[in-house]
């Protein structure tokens, strides 16, 4: 697109790959994300030394961040996302819960008010019906989350979730919804286009998950139908158009498999670390789209829906317990071929450090079909060399070989039951 | 005599014991944080500790003392 790139990154990072790939990079501080990346002042002043005109927040740190994106436009650069107040209304989930049902998207039954006790949880609890979802208004990534089937189970996933809730800030209400057993996570991708019309780019199953975060995604969903794929994209445009949403964002709904019925659970006002397979898939690159909107630039992308595409995040963890594993990497060798694509942060020789997040790439395929894509990973899969950090690549290759998996009838719960 | 090493590397975010505090089998000792992920480091018996190696705020490596237990 002809544009410069300026990276920002922290001692820690210093010797990645994408402090070189970039057209320049600015220090911003040490490892410690409260003096480096989370320092908005500091990003702001990178910004301003470099001469850059916008700023893309990626998917992490202040991404999400409404009054960042205030301060970027404060600034006179342009926020490549949506705007401060569809970030505001979207970030708090208890309001975000309210506005989807206001604009007629389905949501779990659960409250609408935050609640400040555990005595007010067991009475809102028992209004829902047991099990359920125990979460912080503001967290993400699963923190602070658990899943409660009576009262004592409540205790246990109220007091997490306040320790969670003070620990960032002390500024997060808690909410109780109710807990779908064998649910899918299912998200749509949405695009607010800059002449304020809001498309729907089709679905991720997210449901591969450990902890309440996502190891493996794939577009289309192998457990919805084509009726609930339709009413379901409806339903994420409704819900883009309530806040004017401007740019790449993702609803992310709970599917019951079972009644093929589903409910809103939140919005990400982000590119999301999955965004590749929706590409894959619809050929569009929702980047490119995103600094083509935020350029104001009235362009409808063309979008296809072919074939099948399934993301592997390769963690920087044990592949048993998932539990951390940073480290130097001695040897790095990508796979490559037909239907592969790898995206990367990392090289050899490059350390990972247990500053940030364990992804250290992307791992994704496409094919014809699920079975060609299914193929293609396994040998992916196998090709794929990381010797130093410990890392989930067993797990993906055990993952391939299940029966769950491979046959697309599985749910969240998946990973817990193969490690049971 | 017990040792409590680490498992990987990883940021002291708690330390919820002190030397010569008597532990059970059980008890959380100090809470590591790596990678955004919160370890608890749990007692494996009865003691007291006699030796604590760490403290909030240090990074340690996989194969570190964290504490003796006796």
């Amino acid at each position: 697109m002809g544009l410069r790139a300026i990276a920002v990154y922290s001692e820690a990072d210093a010797d990645l790959p994408f402090v070189r790939e970039a057209d320049e990079a600015i220090l911003l501080g040490p490892a410690n994300p409260a003096q480096s990346y989370l320092d908005a002042a500091k990003v702001l002043e990178a910004a301003r030394v470099s001469g850059a005109q916008a700023v893309h927040p990626g998917y992490g740190f202040l991404s999400e961040n409404a009054g960042f994106a205030r301060a970027v436009i404060d600034a006179g650069l342009t926020w490549i996302g949506p705007s401060p107040e569809a970030i505001e209304q979207m970030g708090d989930k208890i309001n975000a819960r309210n506005l989807m049902e206001a604009a007629g998207v389905p949501v779990a039954a659960g409250t609408r008010e935050p609640v400040a006790d555990l005595e007010e949880a067991v009475a809102a609890a028992a209004g829902i019906g047991y099990p359920v979802m125990v979460k912080t208004a503001g967290g993400g990534g699963g923190i602070g989350m658990g899943v409660a089937h009576d009262e004592a189970g409540l205790a246990k996933a109220f007091e997490q979730a306040a320790r969670a809730a003070s620990r960032f800030g002390g500024t997060s209400a808690i909410l109780l919804e109710r807990y779908i057993e064998r649910a899918r996570h299912v998200e749509v991708q949405i695009l607010g286009l800059a002449d304020g019309t809001v498309v729907a780019l089709g679905e991720r199953d997210c449901s591969v998950q450990r902890r309440h975060q996502k190891v493996v995604e794939e577009t289309p969903s192998p457990g919805i139908t084509q009726e609930l794929r339709e009413r379901m994209l409806a339903a994420a445009v409704r819900a883009g158009e309530a806040v004017g949403y401007l740019g790449a964002g993702t609803v992310e709904c709970l599917v019951d498999a079972d009644k093929q019925d589903f409910v809103f659970l939140e919005m990400n006002t982000r590119l999301q670390v999955e965004h590749p397979v929706t590409e894959l898939v619809t050929g569009v690159d929702l980047v490119e789209q995103q600094l083509l909107i935020a350029a104001g630039e009235k362009t409808v992308p063309s979008v296809a829906a072919r074939g099948h595409a399934i993301e592997f995040r390769v963690y920087a963890e044990d592949p048993k317990r998932f539990f951390p594993g940073p480290g130097k990497i001695d040897v790095w060798a990508e796979p490559s071929g037909e239907g592969v694509r790898v995206d990367s942060g990392y090289a050899e020789g490059n350390t990972v450090t247990p500053f940030y997040d364990p992804l250290m790439a992307k791992l994704c395929v496409f094919g014809q079909t699920r079975a060609e894509a299914l193929e293609r990973a396994r040998a992916a899969v196998a090709d794929f060399k990381v010797v130093g950090p410990k890392n989930n690549l067993p797990f993906c290759a055990e993952l391939l070989e299940h029966p769950e998996f491979v046959g697309g009838d599985y749910d969240t719960g998946l990973v817990a039951r193969m490690r049971a | 005599m017990a040792e409590v090493r680490a498992e990987m590397v990883a940021n002291v975010w708690k330390v919820l014991v002190a030397q010569g505090d008597t532990v059970e089998d059980g008890d959380t000792l100090v809470i590591l944080e790596s990678m955004k992920m919160e370890i608890p480091v749990i007692s494996e018996g009865d003691g007291v500790i006699t030796e604590l190696k760490v403290a909030e705020g240090d990074v340690i490596q996989e194969g570190d003392l964290i504490a003796v237990i006796d």
